[in-house]
């Protein structure tokens, strides 16, 4: 966790020192390629994992139970944060 | 909306690649694959601290914007937890951290696969692109029925780039800078609150 923390927080200072050069607008190009990269390795290793692929229609369904719950409750905080201190009188 | 898409599409070419048996094994290598990984967060980082917008919106909105991404890892967290009573297979952390994904599935899927398999990547994958998926589709009845702040809330992490141009749209541009900071604060967290619950 100490290293995952670090990468991130290295990056934030690169990005801090460099925000003024060009370097800076090819990193979202960058970021997207290896995402794709991962993304399909991530694809191959589900492939090959007989249990995931058997299971897939109740990894959707658990999937979607947490996305509905997750979802719904920042929805319900928003509501509340916006109400007690964004909305203007007569919004 | 093209880009995750895209990024879908990858994923099931590798799904179908690997069903029909054209991927070896030894091409997912723990130890590159760690090294990529490290690589994507010092990556996510530099966009992170690249970005002009962090500054402007702490000093126009004061301390209260940090409410916004406050509310939205309470919410996520509670909600969550509530559900996963609905999943006696999956313990608690598990579920954490498929939620503290917060809509970033790319970093969330890949981090969880590296640290606990591919099937709760998977989930994390699936359920972190549903929730980017609600605000593309639901952005609008969000607003309605939540207020100007619930597309901000819903979109987590993607705030600073996927969902924005729909919260644009719908909670009105006053609110790109507090999305800009919601979705810079937001994905600065995923990697620390993922690692954080699949630790405990």
């Amino acid at each position: 966790m100490l290293s995952i923390f670090l990468s991130v927080v290295s990056g934030i200072l690169v990005g801090y020192l460099l925000r003024k050069t060009a370097f800076v607008k090819y990193v979202s190009s960058l970021l997207s390629v290896v995402i794709m990269l991962l993304l399909f390795f991530l694809g191959v290793s589900v492939g090959i994992n007989q249990q995931v692929v058997n299971n897939f229609a109740s990894i959707g369904m658990d999937a979607f139970i947490l996305t509905v719950g997750g979802t719904l409750g920042s929805l319900l905080c928003a509501k509340l944060i916006y109400r007690k201190f964004f909305k203007k009188r007569g919004e | 909306m093209k880009q995750s898409l895209l990024y879908l599409l990858l994923f099931a070419t590798g799904v179908v690649l690997a069903l029909a048996g054209m991927m070896p094994e030894a091409l997912l290598d723990s130890a590159i694959s760690k090294w990529v990984l490290y690589l994507l967060l010092l990556l996510v980082g530099i966009q992170i601290g690249s970005g002009k917008n962090l500054f402007t919106a702490l000093k126009r909105y004061g301390a209260r914007i940090m409410l916004v991404p406050l509310g939205t890892t309470v919410g996520t967290f509670g909600g969550v937890a509530l559900v996963s009573l609905l999943l006696p297979e999956r313990s608690l952390t598990e579920c954490m951290s498929v939620g503290a994904g917060f809509a970033y599935y790319s970093l969330s899927s890949i981090l969880i696969t590296e640290f606990r398999g591919a099937e709760l990547g998977t989930i994390a994958l699936l359920a972190n692109i549903m929730r980017e998926f609600s605000v593309l589709i639901l952005a609008p009845w969000m607003v309605k029925k939540f207020g100007m702040l619930a597309p901000i809330s819903a979109g987590g992490a993607t705030t600073m780039d996927t969902t924005l141009p729909i919260i644009t749209k719908y909670a009105g541009s006053e609110y790109v800078v507090i999305a800009l900071f919601h979705g810079m604060i937001i994905d600065f967290s995923v990697p620390l609150w993922v690692t954080f619950f699949l630790s405990l």
